[in-house]
């Protein structure tokens, strides 16, 4: 079985992004950036699908520009066994996303499509419903577990009132949620040998497909500020603080 | 044209966050329809239909809705698409799952968690975790769009709009439910709660114990961060975060919570916010409006013991 992980090239996790001085936009130039974070749990569910003899081959796929070959990198040293880069500088937007994966999951017609349920910049999370909705399989978003017997899946979902099982028919799409796994630590020896794996470039505006932006950026700017607050001394303080503000009973 | 809401419900009654959706609504000017898609829509019908400003309540009724499925409730929603400008709903794990799909086979772009709407196709929304508020601009000819419940007031009762029904389109062959596990619990519901008090990974073992008392007197719920829940001390539908569930009551009181950026994200609009917490330069404290350095194990039985 042929599983295909889509991995976003995106600014690492713990730094907060600086804004243009014309607030047109985020300034992630000459800083870290790396897999996001909930599409490596992809890929590592990816990876444990082979260990267990589940999965037979992993293709993870990026879509940006040549840096994105660095978080191929990382897919491919987590054990991916090789890569797709569909490369363009345009500012992608999660439909056009979806439209371009689309052409990939036709050419290597995967059994199982795992993206993660959102990528830390946009914060959209909507790329792998719309995939799934062009390609017009069935979905599992936010999966926290997941099991593959017989042509279906079976994926634990959370949801806003707990947890929720659905059994999805291959091919499929299905998102990870933060407890889906912990992705492993990975080992130089690892990376070395992922330098050797192929990575495949394909040219977005070669493929005949319109992934130009829908939406326009019109700024950008940093969220309102709290105003201070003041620091207490005891328990009683604070409930006395608390009823002059009429929060508490 | 016209404006289509996705009601989110328990099969009883409507969620908060539907009505919210109705405020939001507000900023086109535009009859406001909201459907209700369930196995038997009738009372959830009626309520909707009684949410002031609110022309129309299309009730679908299929045994397939008894627990909806993204594949189902998108093709609905699809079917009926056609008549409106702007499809909404508020943010949450339905309609995340619905509209993307509804929004790619419309070939329209989709605006997730929408916190202000400036214009009638211009948006502000977070990013990076809410570190960074965009405004955007959308020409397409459908909208698309999940709204931040808390963003929005609730709209109250005193509308009475028709009430028609729409035949459901057939149940979908690749995607079926199996079972769920709810988090039952007699506490206020997280998103809608006006008293919230969470707790951080270092309440460990006794996170229910110290929390669950007040939660009590204060008719407050209860939530968690994220590592909190990655540790199994908390269930994951009370994560509270950027991620989690975002919240915004009248009081919040953090415990023994550090302040990572997605879990402030998830609370700064709260009115009033509490950190208690033994780390002085925990990052929580710049965003509390009242702050203790304390040991959570002597304070919190403290606190309990001053609400009597």
């Amino acid at each position: 079985m042929k599983v295909l992980v889509a991995v976003k090239h995106v600014l690492d996790y713990n730094i907060v992004p600086r804004i243009k001085q014309d607030g047109s936009d985020v300034d992630i130039s000459g800083n870290k950036m790396g897999i996001n974070p909930f599409d490596e749990i992809a890929v590592e569910e990816a990876v444990r699908l082979k260990e267990r003899g589940v999965a037979t081959e992993i293709i993870a796929v990026s879509i940006g520009t040549e840096n994105s070959k660095d978080t191929l990198r990382h897919a491919l040293a987590l054990g991916a066994d090789r890569a797709v880069l569909i490369q363009t500088d345009i500012v992608l937007q999660p439909l056009g996303v979806a439209k371009l994966l689309k052409t990939i999951v036709e050419k290597e017609q995967p059994a199982l499509i795992l993206l993660g349920k959102q990528a830390i910049d946009d914060d959209a999370g909507q790329t792998g419903q719309m995939l799934s909705a062009l390609l017009g399989t069935g979905q599992g978003t936010f999966a926290s577990a997941l099991n593959i017997k017989d042509g279906v899946i079976e994926v634990i979902r959370e949801v806003d009132t707990g947890n929720e099982t659905v059994s999805i028919k291959l091919p499929a799409v299905v998102t990870s949620d933060l407890r889906l796994n912990e992705p492993r630590f990975l080992k130089l020896p690892n990376l070395m040998m992922a330098k050797k794996k192929p990575i495949e470039t394909i040219i977005a505006s070669e493929l005949g497909i319109d992934f130009s932006p829908r939406l326009k950026q019109l700024k950008v700017a940093e969220p309102p500020v709290r105003k201070p607050g003041v620091m207490v001394n005891s328990v009683a303080e604070l409930v006395e603080k608390l009823r002059i503000e009429k929060v508490l009973p | 044209m016209s404006i289509l809401i996705l009601a989110e419900h328990d099969g009883t009654q409507l969620k908060q966050s539907t009505r919210q959706a109705v405020t939001a609504a507000a900023a086109w000017q535009l009859p406001i329809h909201i459907l209700v898609a369930a196995e038997h829509a009738h009372v959830v019908a009626q309520e909707a239909a009684s949410i002031n400003n609110v022309a129309r309540v299309i009730k679908v009724e299929a045994t397939h809705f008894s627990h909806p499925l993204a594949e189902d409730v998108s093709a609905l929603v699809l079917k009926l698409a056609a008549e409106y400008q702007v499809i909404l709903a508020g943010h949450t794990a339905l309609s995340k799952s619905v509209l993307p799909r509804v929004a790619a086979l419309l070939d329209v772009a989709m605006l997730s968690d929408v916190i202000q709407i400036t214009a009638p196709a211009t948006y502000v929304r977070p990013i990076y975790a809410g570190n960074v508020f965009a405004t955007v601009e959308s020409s397409d000819s459908t909208q698309v769009l999940t709204v931040r419940g808390t963003s929005f007031a609730v709209a109250a009762d005193g509308g009475n709009a028709e009430i028609v029904s729409v035949e459901a389109p057939a149940a979908n062959t690749t995607t079926s439910w199996l079972s769920e596990e709810k988090n039952v619990s007699d506490r206020p519901e997280l998103a809608s709660a006006h008293v919230v008090i969470s707790g951080g990974r270092s309440l460990g073992e006794q996170f229910n114990s110290l929390l669950d008392p007040i939660a009590h007197k204060l008719n407050a719920a209860v939530g968690a961060t994220r590592a909190c829940v990655d540790a199994g001390y908390a269930p994951n539908d009370i994560q509270v975060g950027q991620t989690g569930t975002v919240v915004a009551p009248e009081l919040y009181i953090a415990v023994g919570i550090s302040g990572a950026m997605q879990h402030i994200a998830g609370i700064k609009d709260s009115k009033v916010i509490v950190a208690i917490n033994h780390d002085a330069d925990a990052p929580i404290f710049k965003y509390a409006d009242y702050g203790l350095v304390a040991d959570l194990f002597k304070a919190l039985p403290e606190l309990n013991a001053a609400l009597n």
